[in-house]
């Protein structure tokens, strides 16, 4: 960065000031995003940011500077996934950018509403290979809903105003916004926020009133009706229209990974998660059933496994916001492209109510043959007793973010979410180094809540520097690592399908206790369930960030398991040694 | 089976990257694509030809259609539309293939854009079957180089030209 850069600053140009209503790109960029309602940003500085900055350092909106621009837009997602209101992050042009990449993939797969910000060099350089130019609208064309670059500052309002309304309406998603470094510090009118008018932009919203009342009548013939909802419930907020309906017609509910806590575990007609990792009563009761009605949901390969055996009696009712969603895995019979929440409302003035007594008892027959469990630890801890107690602990009220592998899915299995936004995970991308500074953003979101990250020791390596941000910034999240001293889930299927040869996944870790002590956080260990309770009551009465390290059993495994390439009638439930 | 889809879009840099983008990561081939203005200055016409079932086509048109960029999507596959292609065609000559070539040219009602001693360069317009009967007939003398655009098609008169795009109800095809 050269020196003549910082002369481009608010500073520079005393003169600007004084003319009404002219101002700095860099400041009507902060007027428009305070009138867009944001309150936060997570971003880390560079040269082509710089007039943004400065402009920041005046405006009245939090900056959370973050160790790694990985870990800001994780952040934003996790701010996002918490509210339902889009998170913002901001990084400089080039690596800031390319940073941010596998953070923008993330939210673009599980339809989480982010703006992202992007310096760009100068416009007069752009295309000439310029110092940290990187061409982050080519890049992200295909991981972003949209993506804008700003050419002429005159385009500012309606872009930030388009911006929000496309990321936050219709299936949610990333929109990113790529800066020059002259629009933001050259002069620009100040002025309201338009109206959005992205022309040719649609959102499906009202079903068909037709199409609904075909729908409740296949719904009332049913004699195993299934409910399979996803994420869109959430991202509808269609939470409480959904317990109506499924109680009102008392029909089965199965949840994808993503739809943990639209319907509230527990519940008599919480069948429980679907998929690879499923339980053994949903996974019977998806395959059984004779109409399905699938809502905000996408058919992804990790709940449907092989497809000529997935859910091969049913008639199918698909609710979804996206058409192209729709017979895109799974052909279907209703195809119901509209607002999952409109739909549900539509139904619930219908007759739909379905005859499925003895459907509820046989389902009720798979939890007893196989319910969720796990063998409890003679000595040592086991990982799902941690998560068990965790809960506890929380009276599963926490927020819970997690990393991946096998942890996530003990996480998804064995706490019980009851409500939306109290569950972020990395479903679609499955991304690694997600969890923590996903619980950063959320805890930043809700100061007041509980937030716990339940990681595994490998993935929180990945975005471990995120420890000095949450310290730093007095974020007192808890984060509890089950440290099985391995890539767990990759050990997993190393052990099923390729004979117990442990290429590099065995993974060593610091020691976790002096970590937290370095950064400045609580570190905690603990190694049998005594002393798992203990440690975990002590680190949600501390006022502060904490790391808690279980050392669980190394080689224990996730069961139920689809295994690649089965049916989910398929699961292998226990797995006894060759 | 063949694809025509005549698409609508706003006409803005990197749009073209976006739709091409699309089809590559999407697994659809393009066969061609043509791109141009269309009745108003701010939009273009582009021409995809492309090959699928009915399902892989009803996700070529949502797909498309989930661009923010794209103002209108038409599989106009199965109607009746005029379809053109102009390709440009050097063909190598001597003096005694002069005369057969002319006679060959005659009746696809060609422009001769070009004369060299050696070869010469024509023009044809029409749906891609009469181009590619001429390439056929051509290709004997030594065709040197092609030129083709690619097809661009309107769907024939009397379907819905008359409602403006903005207005256009919404109809996802499904
Ligand atoms: C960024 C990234 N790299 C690689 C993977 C592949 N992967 C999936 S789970 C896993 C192991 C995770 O280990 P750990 O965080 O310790 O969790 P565990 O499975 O042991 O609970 C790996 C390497 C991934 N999901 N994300
Ligand atoms: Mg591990």
């Amino acid at each position: 960065m050269s020196a003549s850069q910082t002369f481009e600053t608010i500073q520079a140009h005393p003169e600007k000031r004084k003319m009404p209503k002219v101002s700095l790109g860099a400041e009507l960029l902060c007027d428009l995003l305070i009138q867009a309602g944001v309150d936060t940003i997570f971003g880390y500085p560079g040269g082509a940011v710089l007039p943004i900055y400065d402009a920041l350092f005046d405006a009245p909106l939090r900056h959370i500077l973050t160790r790694h621009e990985q870990g800001a837009i994780h952040a934003a997602q996790g701010f996002s996934r918490a509210t339902g209101r889009p998170g913002v992050v901001l990084a400089t042009s080039g690596p800031g950018a390319t940073n941010l990449v596998t953070g923008i993939t993330d939210a673009f797969m599980d339809s989480t509403p982010v703006i992202i910000l992007t310096g760009q060099v100068a416009s007069e350089k752009i295309g000439s290979d310029a110092f940290q130019e990187a061409d982050i609208i080519g890049i992200t064309l295909p991981i972003t809903k949209h993506n804008y670059q700003v050419r002429n500052i005159a385009d500012l309002p309606q872009v930030i105003a388009d911006a929000f309304h496309i990321a936050t309406t219709g299936r949610p998603g990333p929109v990113l916004i790529d800066l020059p470094k002259d629009m933001m510090s050259g002069p620009a009118q100040r002025c309201q926020m338009p109206e959005p008018a992205p022309r040719g932009y649609r959102v499906p919203k009202a079903p068909d009133p037709v199409v609904l009342e075909q729908v409740a009548a296949e719904i009332k013939r049913a004699k195993r009706p299934l409910l399979y909802i996803g994420g869109g419930i959430i991202s509808s907020k269609s939470s409480e229209d959904l317990r109506e309906f499924a109680r009102r017609n008392q029909i089965p509910v199965t949840s994808t990974l993503l739809g943990l806590g639209a319907y509230p575990a527990g519940d008599d007609l919480f069948v429980g998660m679907l998929g690879m990792h499923g339980i053994y009563a949903a996974n019977r009761a998806i395959t059984e059933c004779d109409v399905l009605i699938a809502l905000g949901v996408r058919f992804d390969d990790r709940v449907t496994g092989k497809l000529e055996r997935f859910s091969p009696h049913s008639k199918k009712i698909h609710v979804d916001i996206d058409p192209a969603e729709i017979n895109k895995n799974v052909p279907v019979m209703w195809p119901v492209v509209a607002d999952v929440g409109m739909t549900l409302r539509g139904l619930l003035a219908l007759d739909c109510v379905p005859d499925a007594e003895a459907w509820r008892r046989q389902i009720a027959g798979w939890h007893e043959e196989w319910p969720l469990s796990y063998r409890p630890a003679q000595d040592g801890l086991k990982p799902q007793r941690v998560v068990e107690l965790l809960a506890e602990a929380t009276k599963g009220q926490a927020i819970v973010t997690t990393e991946v592998g096998q942890h996530q899915m003990w996480a998804a299995l064995f706490y019980p979410f009851t409500r939306p936004r109290q569950w972020i995970t990395s479903g679609g991308l499955g991304t690694m180094g997600f969890g923590f500074p996903a619980a950063m953003g959320a805890q930043v979101a809700m100061p007041e809540q509980t937030v716990v990250c339940i990681a595994g020791d490998a993935s929180f390596q990945m975005n471990v520097q995120e420890l000095q941000t949450i310290v730093e910034n007095k974020l007192p999240v808890k984060v509890a690592i089950l440290n099985n001293g391995f890539l767990g889930m990759v050990r997993q299927w190393q052990q099923f399908f390729h004979e117990r040869r442990y290429a590099e996944s065995r993974i060593g870790s610091p020691d976790y206790v002096k970590l937290a002590d370095a950064y400045g956080a609580l570190g905690l260990r603990a190694a049998n369930a005594h002393e798992a309770e203990a440690i975990i009551e002590q680190a949600l009465r501390h006022d502060g960030p904490v790391i808690m390290e279980f050392l669980v059993h190394e080689e224990e495994n996730v069961f139920p398991m689809v295994p690649p390439g089965a049916g989910t009638d398929q699961m292998t439930l226990e797995w006894e040694e060759a | 089976m063949e694809r025509i889809l005549s698409v609508i879009v706003n006409d803005r840099p990197g749009v073209l990257a976006r739709v091409a983008g699309l089809f590559s990561r999407r697994g659809f081939n393009i066969e061609s694509i043509t791109v141009g203005s269309a009745e108003e200055p701010t939009y273009s016409r582009m021409t995809i030809v492309s090959h699928g079932d009915d399902a892989m086509a009803q996700q070529m048109v949502v797909q498309l259609m989930k661009l923010v960029d794209v103002i209108d999507v038409h599989d106009i596959s199965r109607e009746k539309v005029v379809s053109r292609e102009l390709a440009l065609i050097k063909v190598r000559i001597a003096k005694e293939t002069r005369m057969e070539i002319s006679h060959i040219l005659e009746p696809f009602r060609v422009s001769i854009v070009d004369v060299g001693h050696t070869s010469m360069s024509v023009e044809v317009t029409g749906d891609t079957e009469k181009v590619d009967a001429l390439i056929g007939l051509l290709s004997p003398y030594g065709v040197l180089a092609i030129a083709r655009t690619g097809v661009t098609a309107l769907v024939r008169s009397g379907i819905s030209e008359a409602d403006s795009y903005d207005e256009r109800q919404t109809a996802w095809p499904m």
